[in-house]
């Protein structure tokens, strides 16, 4: 074993927090596979970041030692440096720098030769598509863009064991297949890998995974062998008419005995059911045995003790359907320029009350900037833009009064507890008295927050800062709800159990506007639209979308599949169309 | 309305005092620099060190000497036999100045005739070797008169009566310590507010406020309110410090202070938030608090007198809200000044305020 | 130490020095502005005081007197028909002292008697009102003189002193404050330049990304040292170009001299930026703490104004923390007094001793860990 480029034994981590100290990792013990991908997976907080840190000797471990590629844990380890790439969650990219620049100074830090450089260089540019982009200022890279080229300058001086800290957050669905493609690569050159991840279907592809759970160790083996463990457990289910929206058999079925799970996907509803027990099919549904995906793993070994399914918010009337003939946003033909740039380019959509309606597109589309028109955070340059009756183009603090807004960042007071948060916030919404009162209670309850209520929020984990950012947008019980990739960064469980609520939401009318690079995020979407390149490129029903994608090649296109293809044609159109 | 500003007052008040290191820096250093200052930042000389060279063995040198002795603003620190030992005296800073009495010094006076000493003096520092000066010919000044009475000369036709208003002694420190806490005020306001927007700005917070039901007045009023307040508690500790500690006489209106603090800290804050809603960064907004902080010290009057300025750059300091609130609290302190006197002082820190203030509520949702 | 690493560094730091103007603007913008500013505005010579004339009782010995006042550069008389406006001038602003002639000062001159020259100085500026009555008390010196002569008696005074003042023959306070604005500001820039530029590193996480390089601590701090050295030796030697040629401070001790020190105590001030960088982490932090111990120390404990012997002994002490302290002596004695060995040396190895404190901390707290 002691060929292994990376050992862990018996290492444990803590941190001190004020007069506590919360354990990040415990007595943990492992090893990696010479010259594979392993995976790293498991709930925000569960110790990943610290883990590739102590790893890369960036932190000491307090107890234990760590065996990096072949060297004693007390040996002087300054000239390991050069065998190791290290790509840290936020890559520290020069962004005053040019693409070109940065990949020169990180190939001198790691001492490489003029001409090693520059072949090097040459190839990495080649590899990670950024060619073009050589003179282009990092700052003003798409933030897919950003990450290749952290990835590059990781990978200058090829390391032996490359250490990646969930190298694609935050990375549209086309950037993270070339990313991956990338790390794949790699394996020929004899480069170990240990990586973090959120994304399941990156798990999949690992040689190897280990899954963290509160710093410890909870399994180490291959996805093939987990998956095969649940053999038998996993169904899809469809109905057969289509009367009633999806989600609301997503509902019967979650409640239904021994299920231990169920989720959207493209086809229906994926569901897991309790180990060795059967399931009651009802009329109307079709159940079709299907094999195990990694997400099933993750929920089979995580979801069970944790809160997340066993708390499906109650309070709300689950009884809306969307009518077509109400619509609550109106966008029309709406403009926005940033000097000679044109960000967004006549856009037009209508959502109506009661929907979840989905804004994809990749990264540097016009996303964000039409969504922060839509808040009334930028004025537009032209074109009409009504909510709920109310022109934003002037809008009023009453307008305001009846929107949510959940940001990318999961903008709270870091410094202020939970509690001083809400407060705030409700007052901000102007509820007082017992109105707020109850509010605040309302949203403790309802999203299980009462053991951090006097914890300052930058200390929360990255999915109890989300679950407190909705809670603070939905005080006021806003009609209209926006979230702008109300996902990212966070751990998969988190996120489902976000989705849940958000459903329950919708089906009580409140209409909801989403953004998200999750591509199976946009299957919970009534409707969507796609933007590229500042235009909308389609616009429907998830299914319409794939439809539009159908090739004979690919008869029954994921959303992802979709989502790139349409992407790639329209930017290759476009530039075709520029020459 | 008022609701809703209480609820971003307290918000603003908890992100300011829930952080320690915030707290300290906030109470800390002012207190510390007041007293350090206070004792610091004085034009009152006291020690002048100087040497003697008494080429005279009369006794007539000897009272003169008796005299630079006995004043408490000279300490002897080196007697001379030699002249070339001058120059390394002086060179080195050993003494500020050198007392030379020539040998027919005795002499002379005896027979009625004036006697010439010298003085050399480190004009390094032009300023202390005027003072310096004064002192020496306050000295000699003295000593002529007494001899004058005392052996029947003539007598001068005529005399100086100088006498000081406001401040008898002239002690600078009575003057320099009301600046410090203008000076102390300003400095704690803009710390507080110099950053506050940019931050939320790079936290993305702000965006999240914008969203909300504020209007662009009700985000100005929370931020300001607890650096008004903040300053303001600063600001009266400072006065209630220089008033007991330092002992430095208060003779006019505390209602005109009071209205003088409020007014400049109103303007403080509206520079400081308009400093931060221009900056996109942090880092931009710490440049600008610099860039407003040092030039609005040293060309506020107080330690240089505005007066000694050229023209050009006596106009400017028309918009150094520093200026007029110096006048304020040198008046309030020393020349008794109620709240009519200060009037002309009051209505520039109002429109300082009131035009700061608006821009920066501009910003709010102008600057992207 | 690695060169190619070192250099691959110091190469990238100016590049984001070039595109981030802000670096320029602090180095090369901000001491040419703030030494024009100051180095017109700040003066502690008074010219043309406005004092209020009252004379009561119009002779040719007051007018004379009151000649003398007009010629004086350092006096703008305004005359004033009752010493009630004259008050009230003082109390406005209007005026900084008055002149008071009364009756008495004809009829007793002619008598025989003394007569009493009476002179109000408002002494809420207590400096100020010091050089006032310094200066008033010049003016009735050459008076009296003059009066004298032509009484064709001598008046007989027993001892007059006669001044040389060295270094400074004109007492033009610009000569020495300018050089002391000089410390003041190199000390702003030094540490503004450093204390936020490794924070920053910090905060956007690519000091992160380096720690995981091969590259080592002290290449990491010569990496920053170096390019903000060389761009603060540039705006001092734009400040003492200025200092020589703008403002006709004579520079009479040797310029490669003023340039060694010069760049002892670049040295510190950098050092200091360093260490409250890596102290801080973030920048917020950083610049609060540099606002702090940077401007008002600099300013008020360095001598450049406040004589540092005036202050009592504990804050004299205290002083000695201040390298500004060091550099103004060094400065006003470089400029104004020549190269004198005993002052350079002393205060030289001061800030040697203080550059390889701050350097030295910084060097032990930066480990290539996180925690």
């Amino acid at each position: 074993m002691m060929d292994s480029p990376l050992l862990f034994d018996r290492v444990s981590k803590t941190f001190p927090r004020g007069r506590d100290s919360i354990t990040a990792l415990n007595q943990l013990s492992f090893t990696i596979l010479q010259g594979k991908v392993t995976g790293l997976l498991g709930p925000d907080g569960s110790g990943k970041t610290t883990l590739i840190r102590l790893a890369a000797q960036l932190l000491l471990p307090d107890e234990g030692a760590i065996h990096l590629l072949g060297n004693s844990p007390t040996a002087d380890v300054s000239h390991v440096f050069k065998q190791l790439g290290y790509m840290p969650q936020r890559f520290g990219l020069y962004e005053d720098l040019s693409v070109q620049e940065n990949l020169t100074l990180y190939s001198h830090l790691q001492g490489l030769s003029k001409e090693e450089s520059l072949s090097r260089q040459h190839e990495l540019l080649k590899l990670t598509n950024l060619g073009p982009y050589g003179e282009r200022r990092a700052g003003a890279l798409s933030g897919g863009m950003k990450q290749k080229l952290g990835l590059a300058c990781a990978l200058l001086r090829i390391p032996q064991l490359l250490l990646l800290d969930e190298p694609t957050v935050g990375v549209d669905p086309m950037a993270r297949r070339e990313l991956w493609h990338i790390i794949q690569s790699l394996k020929n050159h004899g480069v170990t890998t240990l990586m973090s991840t959120a994304y399941f279907d990156e798990a999949e592809h690992c040689d190897q995974i280990l899954l963290l759970h509160e710093g410890r160790l909870l399994i180490q083996d291959s996805p093939q062998q987990l998956m095969a463990a649940l053999t038998g457990r996993t169904y899809l289910v469809s109905q057969i008419s289509d009367h009633h929206p999806i989600r609301q058999l997503q509902e019967i079925l979650r409640h239904r005995e021994n299920v231990q799970d169920v989720r959207r996907v493209t086809e229906g509803i994926r569901v897991l059911i309790h180990k060795n027990r059967t399931v009651q099919q009802e009329k109307g549904e079709t159940w079709l045995s299907v094999s195990p995906r990694f997400d099933d793993v993750f929920i089979d070994l995580l979801g069970s003790d944790g809160s997340v399914t066993q708390h499906p918010p109650s309070s709300f009337n689950t009884s809306y359907i969307p009518s077509p003939h109400q619509s609550v946003i109106t966008v029309h033909e709406l403009s926005k320029s940033f000097g000679q740039f044109e960000a967004v380019k006549n856009v037009s959509f209508t959502v109506n009350k009661g929907e979840i309606f989905g804004l994809l597109g990749a990264n540097g589309a016009g996303k964000t900037t039409t969504f922060r028109m839509l808040c009334g955070l930028l004025p537009a340059s032209s074109g009409l833009l009504h909510i709920d009756g109310i022109d934003m183009r002037h809008a009023s603090s009453l307008a305001r009064a009846r929107l949510g807004y959940v940001s990318q960042k999961f903008s709270l007071y870091g410094n202020l507890s939970c509690d001083q948060n809400l407060h705030f916030f409700a007052a901000a919404y102007g509820l007082r008295g017992q109105t707020k009162k109850d509010r605040i209670q309302w949203a403790l309850t309802e999203f299980d927050l009462h053991q951090y209520q006097y914890v300052n929020t930058d200390q929360l984990p990255l999915g109890i800062k989300q679950r407190l950012a909705l809670s603070c947008a939905l005080l006021h019980e806003p009609t209209i709800l926006f979230l702008d990739e109300p996902t990212s960064g966070v751990d998969p469980l988190a996120r489902r159990e976000f989705w849940q609520r958000i459903n329950l939401l919708a089906s009580t009318g409140v209409t909801v506007l989403v953004t998200t690079h999750y591509m199976d995020e946009a299957e919970y979407c009534d409707r969507l639209v796609l933007m590229s390149l500042g235009e909308i490129l389609a616009q429907g029903t998830p299914k319409e979308i794939r439809q539009l994608a159908k090739t004979s090649n690919l008869p029954e296109p994921t959303m992802e599949e979709a989502f790139i293809s349409l992407i790639t044609s329209h930017e290759t159109d476009f530039l075709s169309h520029h020459e | 309305m008022l609701y809703r500003i209480w609820a971003l007052f307290i918000k603003e008040w908890l992100a300011l005092v829930r952080d320690k290191n915030s707290r300290f820096v906030l109470i800390g250093p002012p207190i510390i620099q007041l007293l350090v200052f206070g004792y610091a930042a004085t034009f009152d000389l006291n020690h002048i060190p100087y040497a003697l060279l008494n080429e005279d063995n009369g006794f007539i040198s000897r009272q003169l000497i008796a005299r630079f002795d006995g004043s408490p603003n000279f300490s002897l620190v080196q007697t001379l036999t030699q002249e070339k030992e001058v120059a390394s005296i002086i060179n080195e800073q050993k003494a500020l100045l050198i007392v030379r009495i020539p040998s027919d010094f005795t002499k002379s006076i005896l027979s009625h005739r004036p006697a010439n000493i010298q003085i050399i003096i480190d004009g390094r520092n032009s300023n202390t070797a005027t003072l310096a000066l004064n002192y020496v010919n306050n000295i000699v000044l003295a000593f002529n008169q007494s001899w004058v009475y005392t052996h029947h000369w003539e007598r001068a036709p005529s005399e100086v009566i100088i006498r000081s208003w406001f401040n008898p002694n002239l002690l600078s420190r009575w003057f320099i310590i009301p600046g410090i806490v203008s000076l102390l005020t300003l400095v704690i306001t803009l710390i507080v507010t110099g950053l506050s927007v940019a931050r939320e700005r790079e936290q993305g917070t702000f965006d999240q406020l914008l969203v909300t039901p504020f209007t662009p007045t009700e985000i100005l009023i929370g931020k300001a309110l607890p650096g008004l307040m903040i300053g303001c508690f600063e600001g009266l500790l400072i006065v209630l410090l220089a008033i007991y500690w330092f002992k430095v006489p208060f003779m006019g209106s505390m209602m005109a202070l009071f209205i003088g603090l409020l007014l400049f800290l109103l303007a403080a804050v509206g520079v400081g938030l308009m400093i931060s809603s221009i900056s996109l960064t942090q880092q931009q907004g710490l440049l600008g608090v610099f860039l407003f902080l040092v030039p609005s010290i040293i060309l506020s009057g107080f330690a240089t007198p505005i007066a000694n300025m050229p023209e050009i750059v006596q106009d400017l300091t028309l918009i150094n809200p520093m200026r007029y609130f110096l006048i304020i609290v040198r008046g309030v302190f020393l020349q008794g000044d109620s709240v009519v006197d200060l009037l002309p002082q009051f209505w520039p820190l109002a429109l300082i305020a009131l035009s700061t203030m608006s821009f920066a509520a501009w910003l709010f949702r102008h600057r992207i | 130490m690695n060169k190619q690493r070192l250099r691959a560094l110091i190469h990238k730091e100016f590049l984001q020095i070039l595109r981030d103007p802000s670096a320029i603007a602090i180095a090369f913008i901000m001491p040419v502005l703030l030494l024009f500013l100051f180095g017109y505005g700040v003066s502690l010579d008074a010219h043309h005081i406005p004092v209020a004339v009252v004379v009561e009782q119009n002779t040719q010995a007051s007018n004379e007197f009151v000649a003398g006042l007009q010629e004086s550069e350092y006096f703008a008389p305004i005359s004033f028909d009752n010493i009630h406006d004259a008050q009230q001038a003082v109390i406005n602003h209007r005026v900084n002292a008055i002149l008071w002639l009364r009756d008495n000062f004809s009829t007793n001159l002619l008598s025989g008697e003394v007569a009493p020259v009476a002179v109000l100085i408002n002494g809420t500026d207590a400096n100020n009102a010091h050089l006032i009555s310094g200066y008033l008390q010049g003016v009735w010196q050459n008076w009296l003189i003059h009066y004298a002569e032509r009484q064709a008696h001598a008046i007989s005074i027993p001892v007059t002193s006669e001044t040389r003042i060295w270094f400074n023959p004109a007492t033009r306070s610009k000569d020495y404050l300018v050089p002391g604005l000089i410390a003041v500001i190199m000390t702003l820039i030094g540490a503004l330049l450093t204390a936020l530029v490794v924070a920053r590193e910090w905060e956007r996480g690519t000091m992160e990304a380096l720690m995981a390089s091969p590259v080592t601590i002290s290449e990491i701090l010569l990496g920053k040292l170096i390019p903000y050295f060389i761009m603060g030796m540039g705006g001092m030697i734009l400040s003492v170009a200025m200092a020589v040629w703008v403002f006709h401070v004579p520079l009479v001790g040797s310029l490669f001299l003023l340039l060694i020190f010069s760049a002892l105590f670049l040295l510190v001030a950098l050092g200091m930026g360093l260490l409250i960088s890596s102290v801080a982490k973030n920048q917020f932090v950083a610049g609060q703490i540099a606002i702090i111990v940077t401007f008002l120390p600099a300013f008020i404990l360095s001598g450049f104004v406040f004589d540092i012997h005036s202050m009592p002994s504990i804050i004299q002490g205290i002083t000695h923390l201040v390298a500004a302290r060091y550099y103004v002596a060094i400065l006003q004695t470089l400029f104004l007094a020549g190269n004198i060995w005993s002052i350079l040396l002393i205060n030289g190895l001061a800030l040697l001793l203080m550059a390889f404190i701050f350097l030295g901390l910084t060097w032990r707290r930066s480990h290539k860990r996180l925690d």
